[in-house]
Order: C-alpha cells, then sequence, then structure tokens
C-alpha cells in the first residue's frame, strides 16, 4: 500500500484497509482545487483514495446520489460546500447540509454509522480546508473499517 | 391531507427479511406532497433496503415504481403490470393504500413503509400539524373554523378547561390553547354570541370507535 496521504500516523489496523471515499463538492468549493488538478492536489496531501464529484451546486445534492454511493462501494461520503452565510446560490450549501444530516439519520438506521457521512463548509477558491476535510475522512474510515463486510480492500 | 412519515429502516429490513424481488411501490397522492412516500422517497427506500441487504450479506433483487394513487381499485389493478417481478411490495403509500392493496391482491405480500399519523396539513417547509380527526360530524361553523375535536387535548366542546395560561395548553407550553384561539376568533370575526352557547353532551357515534366507518352515494354508485 502507498505510504499514508496527508503525513499522518496510522495505526496497522488502519493500514491494512484504504476506504472507498467519495467526496462531492459545489463548483465554486471546487473551482480552484480542480483547476490545480490531480497532482497538485496530491501534493497538497489529498488523499489518493478520495474521488471527487463535482455539482453546480449544493442545492443540486440529492440524498439518493449520496446512498448510491454506498451501493456502488463507497464507505463514506462527504460533502463540501460553501460556508453557510457565503453561499454563492444563498442556500444551496443549507440544503447539501440537510441531505447530509438525512443520509447520516439513514446510515445510523442502517447500523452503519452516521459518521461515514459528513458536510464541510469550505471558503470559495483553494484552502487546505478542503484537503483537511478528505483527510480528516480518510483517517476517521481507516479507522471505522469498511462500511461492509468485505468491503472495498 | 394524511401525513405520512417513513418507519425506521430497521423495521422495514426485518419485514423483508425472506423476500428475493421487493417492489418499493410510491403512491403520488397525500404521501408524495408530505414528501414521506412519493416516487423520490420510494427511490431512497428502494436504495437504503439495497445498501441494508448488501450489509447483512443478503441478496435480494429491488425495483422500485409508483401508482397514480393506492387509494383506488383502478390503480391498485395497474399492479398487474409488475407482475414476476416482486415476491414482496413495499408499499410507501398511507395505511389505506397498504390495506387497498390487501384487500384486493389476494395473494401478494404487501407491507407498510410508512407510519401513518394524521390529517393535517404544512404552514412552514418540512414542518407539519394535525387538524382534522375526520370526527364524522364537523362542528367548525360553531368554532370559527378552528377544530376542539382534535386539536384540544382533551377535545372539550365547552372550553377552555381550567389548565389554559397565556393561550397555551396545560399538556405543553408548545402547544397552543385552541380553545383560547377560537375565543379570540370568534370574537374577532363578529361571532362572539356563539360563544355564549352551552354545546349538548356529544354524540361520538360517528367517530371510529364503533368499527369501521363507510359512505354510500346512491347518486355515484353503479
Ligand atoms: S369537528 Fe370533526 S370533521 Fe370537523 S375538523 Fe374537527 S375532527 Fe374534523
Ligand atoms: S388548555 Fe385548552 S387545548 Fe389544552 S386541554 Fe384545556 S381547553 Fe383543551
Amino acid at each position: 500500500m502507498d505510504s499514508p496521504p496527508g503525513g499522518f500516523n496510522f495505526t496497522e489496523s488502519e493500514m491494512s484497509f484504504t476506504p472507498n471515499i467519495q467526496a462531492f463538492c459545489c463548483h465554486y468549493t471546487s473551482q480552484q482545487s480542480l483547476a490545480e488538478g490531480a497532482e497538485s492536489l496530491k501534493a497538497d496531501g489529498m488523499p489518493e483514495n478520495v474521488t471527487l464529484n463535482r455539482l453546480v451546486c449544493g442545492g443540486k445534492l440529492k440524498e439518493i446520489t449520496l446512498l448510491k454511493a454506498f451501493e456502488e462501494g463507497a464507505d463514506a461520503v462527504f460533502f463540501v460546500g460553501c460556508p453557510v452565510d457565503a453561499c454563492h446560490n444563498k442556500k444551496g450549501s443549507e440544503r447539501a447540509a440537510k441531505r447530509v444530516l438525512a443520509v447520516q439519520k439513514s446510515l445510523q438506521e442502517l447500523g452503519l454509522g452516521a459518521e461515514r457521512a459528513e458536510m464541510f463548509h469550505c471558503a470559495r477558491g483553494f484552502h487546505l480546508e478542503f484537503v483537511e476535510a478528505a483527510q480528516l475522512m480518510h483517517k476517521r474510515i481507516s479507522a471505522l473499517g469498511p462500511a461492509f463486510d468485505g468491503g472495498s480492500k | 391531507m394524511i401525513i405520512a412519515e417513513r418507519k425506521p429502516v430497521a423495521e422495514i429490513l426485518a419485514m423483508v427479511k425472506d423476500a428475493k424481488k421487493i417492489l418499493v411501490l410510491a403512491c403520488r397522492g397525500c404521501v408524495s406532497v408530505c414528501s414521506a412516500g412519493g416516487e423520490r422517497e420510494a427511490e431512497i427506500l428502494a436504495s437504503l433496503i439495497r445498501i441494508g441487504l448488501k450489509k447483512e450479506g443478503k441478496e435480494a433483487q429491488v425495483s422500485c415504481d409508483s401508482l397514480v394513487r393506492q387509494c383506488d381499485k383502478e390503480f391498485i389493478d395497474s399492479i398487474d403490470q409488475f407482475k414476476g417481478t416482486y415476491d414482496a411490495i413495499v408499499s410507501t403509500a398511507c395505511g389505506v393504500g397498504v390495506n387497498f392493496i390487501a384487500n384486493l391482491r389476494p395473494q401478494d405480500t404487501v407491507y407498510p413503509a410508512l407510519n401513518t399519523s394524521f390529517m393535517g396539513g404544512s404552514a412552514e417547509q418540512g414542518i407539519w400539524s394535525e387538524q382534522c380527526a375526520g370526527c364524522g360530524d364537523c362542528i367548525l361553523h360553531l368554532t370559527g373554523g378552528l377544530c376542539p375535536v382534535v386539536r384540544c387535548a382533551k377535545s372539550l366542546m365547552n372550553g377552555p378547561c381550567g389548565g389554559s395560561v397565556n393561550g397555551r395548553c396545560e399538556i405543553h407550553a408548545d402547544v397552543e390553547c385552541i380553545w383560547q384561539a377560537i375565543h379570540d376568533r370568534m370574537i374577532r370575526i363578529g361571532q362572539s354570541e356563539g360563544l355564549d352557547r352551552i354545546a349538548p353532551i356529544r354524540d361520538w357515534s360517528t367517530t371510529s370507535h364503533g368499527g369501521p366507518r363507510k359512505i354510500v352515494r346512491e347518486d355515484l354508485t353503479i
């Protein structure tokens, strides 16, 4: 396995599993990150197992989109949107947070754990917080283990 | 309209534990409007069932479709189009829909995905409140249009009770005393004389305590 991204130290059990993490972000939050390209992001410490899915706005995020990611093998999902009081489209980021909340509730009911879905707010343009959100999820889910038995390794 | 909310997914998963082909069937009526059991919610539920089965290491085919309504025979008959695609139906309709499927499809297994809660409305997005209990003998013309049967905790016909404080009901400070609201409203709309009327002991035989109720309209039956 590749060395852990972001300079984190992992225990042995955490090292044995690489989570499949699907990140969703709005156009504004992701634009600089995407403009930098995968290589630059990697250099900034973006975990390679975190896949970016770009939406035009947080308001376009659907609960089913996050759930489908789990159906397709994700161990966790997260959304990065604008700060609540600085959303380019007024309420898109707030709406996204509500969708994430609904998914957290369902994951809890299913016994998968609400912590497998998370909402982050991050200012427009490139900020290290964007990468740190991915690192946090990577660390959290690495410790938690696969969502499904025999899940993505 | 009828207001409902989804049951916990674990409860639904327990219902379908032996099913191999599950049809999540949405209703495009009331439960669609209250975001509990329309097409969007059925699609979400189907996905949650698939995720739940995956977690349990089980396999089943989970499909999803909808009917215009599940409280009319003609629409229930259209379940024929799904023949062979299911061995259990999970209905996201209200209890009426589930009963109708059970009534009209003797061979089909049907489970409720929702807890049917009440008849009410939404004055604010995401918040619903009960407004009518379907008591069968409406008295709203005597109470300024506000229902004491379902909106008064004691269903008083001559309110308020002694527990009403500053317009709030004694059961909880969050609950308005509907009798205070009835008084305020009837005075406001010039019907204060109606408040002098003492309502007689009410005949509750039109409510649901005497078994299922039925309406027959000779002008409509064929
Ligand atoms: S009086 Fe009866 S029918 Fe009228 S609103 Fe109240 S519960 Fe409904
Ligand atoms: S306080 Fe008002 S609403 Fe509550 S039980 Fe008494 S009369 Fe009914």
